[in-house]
C-alpha cells in the first residue's frame, strides 16, 4: 500500500523530471544486478549453446558452424556416456544418503539435550570448509598406505590388508561419494531441522495423548508435514551434486581408468586440455539439459505431493 | 518433551549427538593434528591424535617453500572485493524489489534465483573466451566479476527477505521528510539491516574464498591464483606432502570456522530465509 502511495504522491509533485525519475528508480537500482547476471550467467549460457554448434578450437583456430555434428559425435562417444552414468549414480546415491542421514540427524537435534548448541555449531564446519580442503583431507584419511581409515579397519579386523581407496576403480567413486556425504549431510540436517521445528507442537502432543508411539508420530504427523521441505532440499542437493567438480578433480582427477569421471570433469578436460571449445560446449549443454529435466521432474513430483497432502 | 523420554531413548539421543559431533569435527581435528606432526610420525607405526613430537615445520614449508602467503593475499583481495560489490549491488536490487513499485517482482526474484542453478561448468568456457579477449586472464578483475554474479542470487534473496520484515511506516515517514529512495536506503534501511548485511557479506565472502573451478580456469600463476588452486597444486611430483597440505588447510580453514561459529545463528537463519541453498 505504502509503495503505491509513494509513487502516486511523487507523481503529483510539480516538475516532470521528478515524476520521471520516480518511475525509473526501481529499474535503475536493479540495473547493476541485471548487468552482472546477464553478462556472467545468461549470456555465457546462450553463448555456450551457440558454441556447441561450432567446431571452435583454440589449437587449430577453427571456428565454423557445424550444425549438430558435435551432438552426433557426443551420442556415440563412450567417455561421455561413462561420465553421464557416473554423474547420475553420484547424484542419486549422494542425494539419497544425505537426505536420509540428514533427516536422522535433524530428528536428534529436534530433541533437547545438554550441548545441543555445540553440536549445531560443529555441524557448520564441513559446510564452511573449502571443497578443495575437504578433498585433500579425504585423500589423507583414505590414503592407501598411511590413512587412518585403513588403520582402523585393519585393526578391527574388517579388512585384512590395506585398501587403495582412491587408487582402485572398484572403490574410488564410492569413496568420493563418502566425501560428499560427509561435507553436505550436516548442513542438510540443519535445513531439515528448521522444517521440523515448524511442525506444531500441539499436533505432536495430541498424538501422544492418544497413545501414539514415537515412530507412529514420526510417520503420520511429522513426515507428511516435512515432505515439501524434504523434497525441495533434495532437489537443491541433487542439482548441486549433479555438477560435482572440485571433489573429483582434486581427489582422483577422474581416474583411475576413468572410473570417477563425471560430466563436469570431462567437460573441463575437453575445454581446457584439448581446447575444443565447440565439442566441450556440446558436453556442457547436454549437461544443462539433463539438469533441467531433473528439476522439472522434481517439480512435477513436488506438486503432486503437495496436492496429495492438502 | 524432555521429561517424557525413557532412559533408553535418552541414551540413543546422546549417542546420536556424539556421532554427529565426531562426524562433523573429527576429520578436521585429525587434519589439524596431522599438520603438527613430523613426516616420520605420519608414515610410521601407530597413528596418534596428539602430536608427539610437536612440530611447525609443515607451516614453515607451506609459507616459505610453497609461498602460501601469495595465495592468501590473492584470496583476500578477491574475496573482500567480491563481498563489497555483492553487498552494494545486492542491497540496491533487494531494496528496489522490496520497497519500490516493481512489476512482477516475484518473477524477477525467481529468475535471479534460477541463475544459481546453472551448472557452472557451462559458464566457464564462454567466460574464459570473453576474459581472454578482454585480456583479463590472470587478473583479480575476472574473478571478482564472476564471483559477484555467483554470490548475487543468495545475497539478493536473503537481503530481500530481511528488508521485507522492516515496517513500511518508515518509508512513509521518510517520504514526508522529503527523503528520496537512495536516502531511504542509505540513511534508514541499511543501518537497520546491519546484522543481515554482516551475514550476507559473510556468505558472499565464503563463496568467493572457497571457489575453485573459475579460479582454476582463469589463473595460471601465483600472482593471481587463489588458495584453493594453490592447495590443489601442492602435490609434489614424487610424493604427496600430506603434512604441508594439512598445514595449508588449517591456515585457510581455521579463520573461516571461527567466523562461522561466531555467526552461526545468523547464518542458519539467513540461509533458511533465502530459500534452501548452500
Amino acid at each position: 500500500m505504502a509503495v503505491t502511495m509513494t509513487v502516486a504522491v511523487s507523481e503529483q509533485t510539480p516538475g516532470k523530471s521528478r515524476a520521471l525519475s520516480s518511475a525509473l528508480w526501481p529499474w535503475l537500482l536493479l540495473l547493476p544486478a541485471f548487468l552482472s547476471l546477464a553478462s556472467v550467467s545468461f549470456y555465457p549460457i546462450v553463448n555456450g549453446v551457440y558454441l556447441s554448434f561450432t567446431n571452435r578450437s583454440l589449437i587449430t583456430q577453427d571456428n565454423d558452424f557445424v550444425s549438430i555434428a558435435n551432438y552426433v559425435q557426443l551420442l556415440a562417444d563412450p567417455p561421455f556416456w561413462n561420465a553421464w552414468w557416473h554423474t547420475i549414480w553420484f547424484t542419486l546415491i549422494s542425494t539419497l544418503l544425505e537426505t536420509f542421514i540428514g533427516l536422522a540427524m535433524a530428528l536428534i537435534l529436534c530433541e533437547t539435550f545438554a550441548g545441543r548448541g555445540m553440536v549445531r555449531a560443529a555441524m557448520l564446519v564441513p559446510w564452511a570448509m573449502p571443497t578443495v580442503v575437504t578433498s585433500k583431507m579425504f585423500g589423507w584419511l583414505f590414503d592407501g598406505q598411511h590413512g587412518i581409515i585403513n588403520f582402523i579397519l585393519l585393526h578391527t579386523g574388517l579388512i585384512d590388508q590395506n585398501v587403495n581407496w582412491y587408487g582402485s576403480p572398484d572403490t574410488a567413486l564410492t569413496t568420493i561419494i563418502l566425501a560428499d556425504v560427509w561435507k553436505t549431510t550436516p548442513f542438510m540436517a540443519l535445513l531439515l531441522l528448521t522444517g521440523l521445528q515448524t511442525v506444531p507442537k500441539s499436533l505432536i502432543e495430541a498424538a501422544r495423548m492418544d497413545g501414539a508411539r514415537a515412530w507412529t508420530i514420526f510417520w503420520h504427523v511429522r513426515l507428511p508435514l516435512l515432505m515439501p521441505t524434504l523434497l525441495i532440499a533434495g532437489l537443491f542437493r541433487a542439482l548441486d551434486a549433479f555438477r560435482v567438480f572440485d571433489l573429483v578433480y582434486v581427489l582422483t582427477g577422474g581416474g583411475p581408468a576413468d572410473s570417477t569421471e563425471t560430466l563436469s570433469t570431462l567437460s573441463y578436460k575437453v575445454l581446457f586440455s584439448t581446447l575444443q571449445f565447440g565439442y566441450g560446449s556440446a558436453v556442457t549443454t547436454a549437461m544443462f539439459l539433463t539438469e533441467g529435466l531433473i528439476a522439472i521432474g522434481f517439480c512435477i513430483f513436488l506438486v503432486r505431493q503437495i496436492r496429495r497432502t492438502t | 518433551m524432555n521429561g517424557e523420554r525413557s532412559v533408553f531413548q535418552n541414551i540413543l539421543i546422546y549417542l546420536g549427538a556424539l556421532f554427529i559431533l565426531i562426524w562433523s569435527a573429527g576429520p578436521f581435528i585429525w587434519q589439524f593434528s596431522t599438520s603438527l606432526q613430523l613426516d616420520k610420525a605420519l608414515t610410521e607405526g601407530t597413528p596418534s591424535l596428539i602430536p608427539n613430537p610437536f612440530t611447525l615445520e609443515h607451516y614453515y614449508n607451506a609459507f616459505v617453500e610453497k609461498g602460501l602467503h601469495h595465495y592468501v593475499l590473492n584470496s583476500l583481495v578477491v574475496s573482500l572485493a567480491t563481498t563489497a560489490l555483492c553487498l552494494i549491488v545486492g542491497s540496491l536490487a533487494a531494496f528496489s524489489l522490496s520497497r519500490l513499485d516493481v512489476r512482477g517482482r516475484f518473477g524477477i526474484l525467481t529468475v535471479i534465483l534460477s541463475v544459481s542453478m546453472f551448472p557452472q561448468i557451462a559458464l566457464v568456457g564462454p567466460l574464459y573466451l570473453i576474459a581472454s579477449d578482454l585480456g583479463l586472464l590472470d587478473t583479480y578483475t575476472a574473478l571478482i566479476i564472476t564471483y559477484l554474479a555467483l554470490g548475487l542470487p543468495l545475497v539478493t534473496w536473503v537481503l530481500f527477505g530481511y528488508f521485507e520484515t522492516l515496517p513500511r511506516e518508515i518509508d512513509e515517514a521518510a517520504r514526508i521528510d522529503g527523503v528520496g529512495p537512495v536516502g531511504l536506503l542509505w540513511h534508514i534501511i541499511l543501518p537497520m539491516s546491519l546484522p543481515s548485511l554482516v551475514t550476507t557479506g559473510l556468505l558472499a565472502f565464503i563463496t568467493a574464498w572457497n571457489e575453485f573451478l573459475f579460479a582454476l580456469a582463469f589463473t595460471s600463476d601465483s600472482g593471481s591464483q587463489t588458495i584453493p588452486v594453490g592447495i590443489a597444486n601442492f602435490t609434489n611430483q614424487y610424493y604427496v606432502p600430506w603434512g604441508d597440505i594439512a598445514a595449508a588447510s588449517a591456515v585457510v580453514t581455521i579463520p573461516l570456522i571461527i567466523l562461522v561459529l561466531f555467526f552461526q545463528r545468523h547464518i542458519i537463519e539467513g540461509l533458511t530465509q533465502g530459500g534452501i541453498k548452500e
